[in-house]
């Protein structure tokens, strides 16, 4: 049942370049009640394939930026457009995940992954998802859970779940809020690869909030220093480590050397 | 002093004891309350401390313990009586159910049944709704039917202060979850927020299930009828306390099997949290 498709003429100019798939232009959010602005003149485009992480302190305004992505929050000004069409809620071609797995208890591994099926296409549609679902928990090594309640699921596997259920609507984009931050570090650097390799398996395009440099360099092409205060982006560092990145670059000079570069940056502040 | 040497030889043991108390098995534990409490009843009413028509002995009490028993297994006149009470307490609980379970999520899940409707549940409640009885009986007659209001009237606080609090039962990671797969009001509070709620509307179950005895026996001692609370009044009277003591005894037989079957369809709703207690030592 292989349907063929002509290949789109693309201009030879654009050859090689990947194509863009969130992009926010001159974003802010200023929240009226306390006239505080979380975010000011914001620009980020996030290519096909990339993986983007953002780091800053607390308070930066990286969770509103990523709640306005989501769509989960209306921006005050800007452009926010995702596969070119704008942003102006939940959108089935995103993808969360939060620092809690969120498992419903009530529901079994696989009912739990086919959830956002059923919530917009029925329980019809999530039934035929299961295949999928399985292919899914398989991938992240999870086949033997399908049919347990999340009560018997350990943290790195609940963790686990929650990405496939993130995956199981074939997202564009990948909006992750310090998904393992809540896991000890062992499990944390596993979880770190494990995505790696998911990510790289899928074609995945992603954008991370996380607390952890170490986190944001390992899995990340790019990085976005925020500061706050106005909440703005002030370094995009380009993270040209090879993939796949393994544990072991962490202790190379050049990992070294980008972490204590993002770190100054955001120490100035600190120190403001 | 031991041998400094030997030291190694020995596995270092915590001996952990439980208090006394703590240590006796349950069953041991409650026959010995049982026979104490029964020993000082009976010392008190053999040695005429206390009135034989105020408190009587527990051969009597149980003399007519016997007595109600062989009435009620031979199906005469406090089998029926029994059932009476038995389907109004059943019908009080099923409306105190209904309405609570409604007026709850009105009030949980509204800002109009948040900010109207429960400054005027509160004022309601915080009444004696004892107090309601000659009306309901003004305005539903003698029959089984003013015992049913009364009994609903008292049961339904309980579960729609319990349904409302159970619908904030979820976390806010939970209502970001749905929000992000674009969940409607509804899907939000018949996928999450119910099943999330359902511990806590269950304690309020078994709250009402408490509250409707008392509502059904209340309204039966102040309309009369056939049920049992009128039996009960009839006894007490003719100031037959044995009598009185055993039909109370019977009549706690009906509130048990209630309250136990309201925790038995919650073991079997909220099965997720079985390993968890639910309410401590109650539960």
């Amino acid at each position: 049942m292989t349907k063929v498709e002509p290949l789109p003429l693309e201009p030879l100019t654009a050859a090689a370049q990947p194509l863009p798939v969130y992009q926010i232009e001159r974003l802010s959010k200023i929240y009226v009640r306390n006239n505080l602005t979380a975010l000011s003149e914001v620009y980020l485009t996030i290519l096909k394939g990339e993986f983007v992480s953002v780091v800053g302190t607390s308070g930066c305004g990286k969770s509103t930026l990523l709640n306005i992505m989501a769509g989960l929050l209306p921006p005050t000004t800007g452009r926010v457009v995702l596969n070119g069409r704008p942003v102006l809620g939940p959108r089935p071609d995103i993808g969360m995940m939060f620092q809690q797995a969120t498992l419903l208890p009530w529901k079994t591994t696989i009912e739990n992954i086919v959830l956002p099926i059923e919530i917009r296409e029925g329980r019809g549609a999530a039934k035929a998802a299961r295949g999928r679902a399985m292919d899914l928990l398989q991938l992240v090594g999870l086949g033997e859970f399908a049919n347990v309640y999340p009560g018997e699921l350990s943290g790195g596997m609940a963790q686990r779940a929650s990405i496939c259920r993130m995956l199981v609507t074939d997202p564009a984009m990948l909006l992750l809020d310090e998904p393992f931050s809540a896991l000890d570090e062992f499990t944390r650097d596993f979880m770190n690869m494990e995505f790696q390799r998911i990510c790289m398996e899928r074609e995945a395009t992603a954008f991370l909030v996380t607390h952890s440099l170490e986190e944001a360099v390992i899995l990340s092409d790019r990085i976005q220093v925020m500061k706050a205060r106005p909440g703005r982006i002030v370094e995009d560092v380009r993270i040209s480590l090879r993939r796949p990145r393994t544990l072991e670059m962490i202790n190379t000079r050049e990992f070294g050397e980008i972490v204590a570069h993002i770190r100054e940056l955001l120490g100035k502040e600190a120190h403001e | 002093m031991t041998d400094a040497s030997r030291l190694e030889d020995e596995d270092t043991v915590w001996e952990e004891r439980e208090a006394l108390i703590d240590r006796i098995p349950r069953w041991v534990a409650m026959t010995f309350l049982f026979v104490v409490v029964v020993g000082i009843w009976d010392l008190v009413t053999r040695m005429g401390w206390v009135s034989a028509i105020i408190l009587p002995t527990p051969a009597e009490t149980l003399a007519d313990l016997i007595f109600v028993g062989g009435n009620l297994i031979a199906g005469e006149y406090m089998l029926d009586a029994l059932w009476t009470t038995t389907l109004t307490v059943a019908y009080g609980f099923l409306i105190a159910a209904g309405i609570g379970f409604s007026l709850g999520v009105l009030v949980g899940e509204t800002k109009f049944g948040e900010r109207a409707v429960m400054p005027y549940l509160v004022a309601i409640d915080t009444m004696p709704k004892v107090a309601f009885a000659p009306l309901f009986i003004a305005w539903l007659g003698f029959d089984i039917g003013s015992k049913v209001a009364l009994a609903a009237f008292i049961a339904t606080f309980p579960i729609v202060v319990a349904t409302a609090a159970g619908l904030y039962a979820a976390t806010d990671n939970e209502r970001m979850l749905f929000k992000s797969f674009g969940a409607t009001q509804l899907q939000t509070l018949v996928r999450l927020k119910l099943p999330t709620g359902l511990p806590y509307i269950f304690t309020g179950l078994k709250i009402a299930s408490v509250g409707v005895m008392a509502g059904a026996i209340t309204g039966e001692f102040l309309g009369g009828g056939r049920g049992f609370g009128a039996l009960i009044r009839q006894s007490a009277s003719q100031l037959d306390t044995p009598r009185v003591f055993a039909l109370i005894l019977y009549l706690s037989l009906l509130g048990l099997a209630l309250y136990f079957t309201v925790v038995w369809m919650q073991r079997y709703f909220v099965f997720w949290k079985k390993g968890e207690k639910q309410g401590g030592p109650i539960g």
